[in-house]
Parts: C-alpha cells; sequence; structure tokens
C-alpha cells in the first residue's frame, strides 16, 4: 500500500481525507485501485486511461510525467501526492 | 627564529606574482580585495570582492566554488595578499596570484579604481541586523536598497510581502490592486486596518508601508491586471515580481510576460489550510505553465470565496514567498526554483516536489505556441 496525499481542493472526494491508501507497481495500477476505492476522488485525477490534464501526479517528488507516465514504478514505501492547479492568493 | 621580513620573502618565492598588465589580460579571474573594512571603504579595484584577511578560508568557496578558477589577491602592498595566496594553494587553488604591489601601485598607476557606495549613519541603523549577517553586510543592504519589487496583490499575501519587503529596505514597491478594503479582509490581510475601510487596497497598504519605513518608494496601480495594461506596468521597471494573484487569468498573464521579460516570479497560492511556493526564474528554471500548461475549466477550478482560508496561512505563505524575493534581490541562498514547496497548517508539515522545465511548455520551450497574452474568463472573482 502506498500513501495518496489528497490535495485540500479534492478532499471533499474523498470524504475529507487528507492521505488515504492504494495499491499498484506502476502509477496506472495505483489510479486504477484508487478509482475503485474512492470513485469520486479517482474519477477527478483519472478517467479513459489518462491521468486528467490539469492534475500533476507525483511520486516521491518527482512528476510522473517527467519519468515514465503511467508506467512509473511504485513502491509500498513511495508517496504520491496528487497536484491540481490553484490560484487563491488573497 | 624566522623575522616578519624573511617569512615574507619566502612566501612571495613560494607563489605567483602578478602584475597590473597580466591580471587586467587574465581572462574570468575572480579578484579579491583581502584589505580591511575601512580600506575597502576608500576605494577598490572595479569588479573585486571584498574579503577580510581574517574570513578568507571560511568565505572563499562562496566566490570561488571551482578550484581551477583563477583568483587575483590584492592588499595595500602586496604583503597580506601574498600570505593569502600561500593560503588559497593551500585549499587547493591551483591558479592563485598575488597583485604585485596592490593597491597603492595600481592608484599611483593611474589605473580605475571603484568608490565603494556606503549607507549613512540612519541606514546603518535601521539595517543593523541585517549588515550583522555576513552573507548580507552593507553590499547586499545596498542590493536591497536598489531593488524594485513589483506585488501583485496587496491581499493575503500581499500584506506580509509588502511589509516585510518594506521593513528590509527594498527601495521601490510596486502594488498592484483594484479592491477596496472591506471588514472580510482584516481576519488575514494585516496591510489593512479599521481607518482604512472602504478605501482602496494600493492606498491602505501605502498608508502602512510609509510608517513603517518612508525610505521605500511605493508605486501604486489601483487597476486589475490585463492584456491591457501589463506593458505599461512593466515597461515602469521591476527587478522582480512577488505574485500573490487570487485568479488564474492573473497567473497565466503574470507567467507569460515574466518570461517574454526575463523578470523572475516569487509563486504563492493558498486555500484553507495549504499553500504553495515556488520561485519561476525564465530560462534558468520551468514557468507556471510547464507546472500546469493551462487553466483548468471553470467546473474544475475551485471558488476562492467558498473555499475559505485560515488567516495565518497567508501570513506564513506570503513570508515565505518574501524570503526568495530577498534572497533573490540580495543574490545570496538557493532560490525555490525548479521546486515547488507545499505547506500543510493542519499537519505543519513541508512537503517538496520537483518542477522540471518541460521541452514542449507552449511558453518557455523550445517551441513555443503562445507568443502573444491570453485573457482567460475570469472565472474566480469570489
Amino acid at each position: 500500500m502506498s500513501v495518496v496525499r489528497v490535495p485540500p481542493v479534492l478532499r471533499e472526494e474523498a470524504g475529507g481525507a487528507r492521505e488515504v491508501e492504494a495499491s499498484g507497481a506502476t502509477v496506472r495500477e495505483l489510479l486504477e485501485d484508487l478509482t475503485v476505492r474512492i470513485p469520486a476522488l479517482g474519477a477527478r485525477v483519472y478517467g479513459e486511461g489518462e491521468i486528467r490534464s490539469f492534475v500533476n501526479v507525483y511520486v516521491d517528488g518527482e512528476d510522473v510525467r517527467t519519468r515514465d507516465g503511467l508506467d512509473t514504478p511504485v513502491r509500498d514505501s513511495s508517496t504520491v501526492i496528487l497536484l491540481p492547479a490553484m490560484a487563491g492568493g488573497r | 627564529m624566522t623575522t616578519y621580513r624573511e617569512l615574507l620573502q619566502q612566501t612571495k618565492a613560494a607563489i605567483h606574482e602578478i602584475d597590473a598588465r597580466g591580471a587586467q589580460d587574465l581572462d574570468g579571474a575572480v579578484w579579491i580585495d583581502v584589505r580591511e573594512a575601512d580600506e575597502w571603504q576608500e576605494g577598490h579595484l572595479p569588479g573585486a570582492v571584498h574579503i577580510p584577511r581574517g574570513y578568507l578560508e571560511s568565505r572563499v568557496e562562496g566566490v570561488a566554488p571551482a578550484k581551477d578558477t583563477p583568483v587575483i589577491l590584492y592588499c595595500a602592498s602586496g604583503a597580506r595578499s601574498a600570505f593569502a595566496a600561500k593560503t588559497l594553494r593551500e585549499l587547493g587553488y591551483d591558479t592563485v596570484y598575488s597583485l604585485a604591489g596592490g593597491f597603492t601601485d595600481w592608484k599611483r598607476n593611474g589605473l580605475e579604481i571603484t568608490m565603494p557606495r556606503t549607507l549613512s549613519p540612519e541606514k546603518r541603523t535601521r539595517y543593523s541586523r541585517h549588515l550583522l549577517i555576513p552573507e548580507i553586510g552593507e553590499e547586499g543592504q545596498l542590493k536591497l536598497l536598489d531593488a524594485r519589487i513589483l506585488l501583485i496583490g496587496a491581499g493575503g499575501l500581499g500584506s506580509p510581502a509588502s511589509l516585510y519587503l518594506a521593513a528590509a529596505g527594498i527601495g521601490r514597491l510596486g502594488i498592484i490592486d483594484a479592491d477596496i478594503v472591506d471588514e472580510t479582509n482584516l481576519q488575514r490581510q494585516i496591510a489593512h486596518s479599521l481607518d482604512t475601510l472602504g478605501t482602496p487596497k494600493v492606498d491602505s497598504a501605502r498608508r502602512t508601508i510609509e510608517k513603517l519605513n518612508p525610505d521605500v518608494d511605493v508605486v501604486t496601480y489601483r487597476e486589475r491586471l490585463t492584456s491591457e495594461n501589463i506593458d505599461r506596468i512593466l515597461d515602469d521597471g521591476w527587478d522582480l515580481i512577488v505574485d500573490g494573484a487570487d485568479n488564474f487569468p492573473t497567473r497565466y498573464l503574470v507567467n507569460d510576460a515574466s518570461v517574454w521579460r526575463g523578470i523572475p516570479v516569487v509563486h504563492g497560492s493558498i486555500y484553507r489550510f495549504e499553500g504553495q511556493v515556488t520561485v519561476f526564474k525564465p530560462h534558468e528554471g520551468p514557468c507556471y505553465r510547464c507546472l500546469f500548461p493551462e487553466p483548468p475549466p471553470p467546473e474544475l477550478a475551485p471558488s476562492c470565496a467558498e473555499g475559505g482560508v485560515l488567516g495565518v496561512l497567508p501570513g506564513i505563505v506570503g513570508s515565505l514567498q518574501t524570503n526568495e524575493a530577498i534572497k533573490l534581490a540580495a543574490d545570496i541562498g538557493d532560490p525555490l526554483v525548479g521546486r515547488l514547496l507545499l505547506f500543510d497548517a493542519l499537519a505543519t508539515e513541508f512537503n517538496e516536489v520537483k518542477i522540471e522545465r518541460r521541452a514542449d511548455c507552449p511558453v518557455c520551450g523550445d517551441d513555443p505556441t503562445i507568443t502573444e497574452y491570453i485573457d482567460y474568463v475570469e472565472f474566480c472573482s469570489r
């Protein structure tokens, strides 16, 4: 099981949780597992076999788009961060 | 027993001296003035950095990190710099010279010297806690006094940023904001107060800054940043932008303009209990569009008004932005370039993710597809 950090703007979809767990050896497997466990959250970050636009996924601090995308390996000890854009300043 | 004269002779025999002409012909050399502060104040060689002899070992790597960098040392006459050269040889620098005849001969031969600028006694007192830090000192404080920083927004992030930048002695602060101070702002926007309710935020912020530090030249723009006015505002000449905007259209305008003009942006954003900070340094690191190429559609963007924010959060995030701004202005430390810092106030936890420059970035990439401003539709205006 890897830890998935839920950003504040997606917490409602995760029932308010700041962190959830999901498993998978790759980002694809992990996001598919996440979608099964918490469909509302999964749907915001993953759909039609792709990471959604406007959301970045980081495995251990690195953007998976700069690595192997959905094939990026995930370990049990990995921390996955989901990051949609956030604009607030006031 | 060795006398001073003998020691100096032995030292000079063990190092290389260079004359003024040879030194001027040496490309890429770092020039270090090893004299004391009072001597430096009376003039120094152009382009030299000042490291008093007593601090040489501890600070030289800051100015010459690579040991194969040619280093030219000088003092008043060439004695102290000879000993200094021997020390640098021991530290592993392999191309070290002591300037023969030192500053005295240089000046006597009519070669160019630079008179350092100095702080007035009043400024010396006001900024004394900066002057005591070796990394800032008088030189760094002068850089802060020369800096021109533009703040986007005088709200949650802009409040602490404007106050700390003003207190630090930033020479010119530009503030853009079209809004009026209202009661709901006072839960977090500490540049404003009951006294300025109902007045434009830029005027309210100016009043607060001028009470704190009248030396700061405050330039206000009571308008909303758009593709129409951004060039006029940036033409006023800014070294650095602190972005505390509250909406995507402004973020993207600021980003695109900063890439095209080569102005670094200290980015901060907040939502409820969490904040993000990074520095976008055009062409040296990623830009905002490398992180998020396009703004999200309205249905996926959180509404600012509904979201809410813990009052102290913009204080923390705006202060982190100010820390980056001051480091960039003083040219010290490691800025948050290529790193996005995430702060969670509930857990009191910092995380960091890497942001890389994207070759396919629509603005700063190899083949830019965006070459003029885009006015995205405003969808988070509260």
